[in-house]
């Protein structure tokens, strides 16, 4: 069976490798659209982060330990998801399962960590309703937020396949898209930190 | 075979350039967010060190996590990607320049 199965994986090999490279190459235009969809988020924090109705600013509301604990597990989670697609690249099953477990761990601790910033805000009087300022900061970065969420659905989603059905050649070109999703993610945040958090903050 | 395993060791990374990767990205996120906690410069310094540490981590996560290069394979990626770059300028940037000049602009 196995012999079976790699001698027509080698017949269409070629096949298979162009096909793939189509498909993550596709996914890279959806995330450069997506680049795009985030840079208008941007624009509109950077227009009315001024804009605060007489009540906070980043200033008074920015907790950088919180933000800095958050950074350090979405980069954790960009060098084991680096690992998993290694793994996944070497048919090795058990390592990539393993590191992709690991990479949703640390994007649940993200998470976790964000939902109780807004969550802390919203208590606290400072919902996104109350300025300009704080809608363009929920919206901007619950967008992140909602991208890795689905990030996360997708590792979900993506354990299940790779447990029943193995690293075919199929299942790794969909591990690539994944990976190319996480990474971006985490690409996007450095500008979040960077341009809303830091700058914010100083 | 050996041509595909070293064809696809090349484009996506290996564990020495994930680590690679990774370490210049915890120096540059750690160098940000260090100045600003403690204060260490005055408001313009910061702002420049915050806008070149993000810069520079952009492109090493480009290059080490999403392994875009200039190669026959991956050349339309980097392509596609520096188009994307001048879009996003022209919203940013020219939002920007836009908003405040018109602000200003009502205050006289």
């Amino acid at each position: 069976m196995s012999t079976n199965m790699s001698a027509h994986a080698d017949a269409h090999h070629e096949e298979h490798h162009d096909t793939g490279r189509n498909t993550t190459f596709g996914f890279w235009i959806y995330l450069m659209t997506d680049c795009i969809l985030f840079s208008c988020f941007f624009a509109t924090y950077a227009v009315l982060f001024m804009n605060t109705a007489g009540g906070v600013s980043g200033k008074d509301i920015f907790d950088l330990t919180l933000v800095g604990g958050g950074t350090a597990a979405l980069l954790f989670s960009s060098i084991t998801f680096g690992f998993a697609m290694i793994s996944a690249y070497k048919k090795n099953k058990g390592g990539t399962l393993f590191w992709l477990a690991v990479t949703f761990v640390f994007g649940a601790v993200f998470l976790g960590l964000e939902v109780y910033e807004f969550h802390h805000l919203i208590h606290a009087g400072h919902g996104p309703d109350k300025s300009a300022f704080l809608t363009a900061f929920f919206s901007l970065v619950g967008l992140h937020g909602f991208h890795v969420t689905a990030g996360m659905i997708w590792i979900i989603v993506m354990f299940c396949e790779v447990s029943k059905s193995g690293l075919e050649n199929r299942t790794v070109t969909r591990l690539s898209c994944l990976s190319l999703f996480w990474h971006f993610l985490d690409v996007i945040w450095i500008c979040v930190f960077s341009f809303v958090y830091l700058m914010g903050a100083m | 075979m050996s041509q595909h395993d070293h064809d696809s060791h090349d484009a996506h990374g290996s564990v020495s350039s994930y680590v690679v990767g990774f370490v210049l990205s915890v120096v540059l996120t750690v160098i940000p967010f260090w100045a600003v906690m403690t204060s260490a410069f005055d408001r313009a310094t910061l702002f420049a060190v915050i806008v070149v540490t993000a810069v520079v981590q952009i492109f090493v996560h480009l290059k080490y996590f999403l392994h875009l290069n200039f190669t026959k394979e991956g050349k339309l990626d980097t392509l596609s990607f520096i188009f994307t770059a001048i879009i996003i300028v022209m919203v940013v940037a020219l939002s920007i320049w836009i908003i405040y000049e018109s602000v200003l602009m009502m205050m006289y």
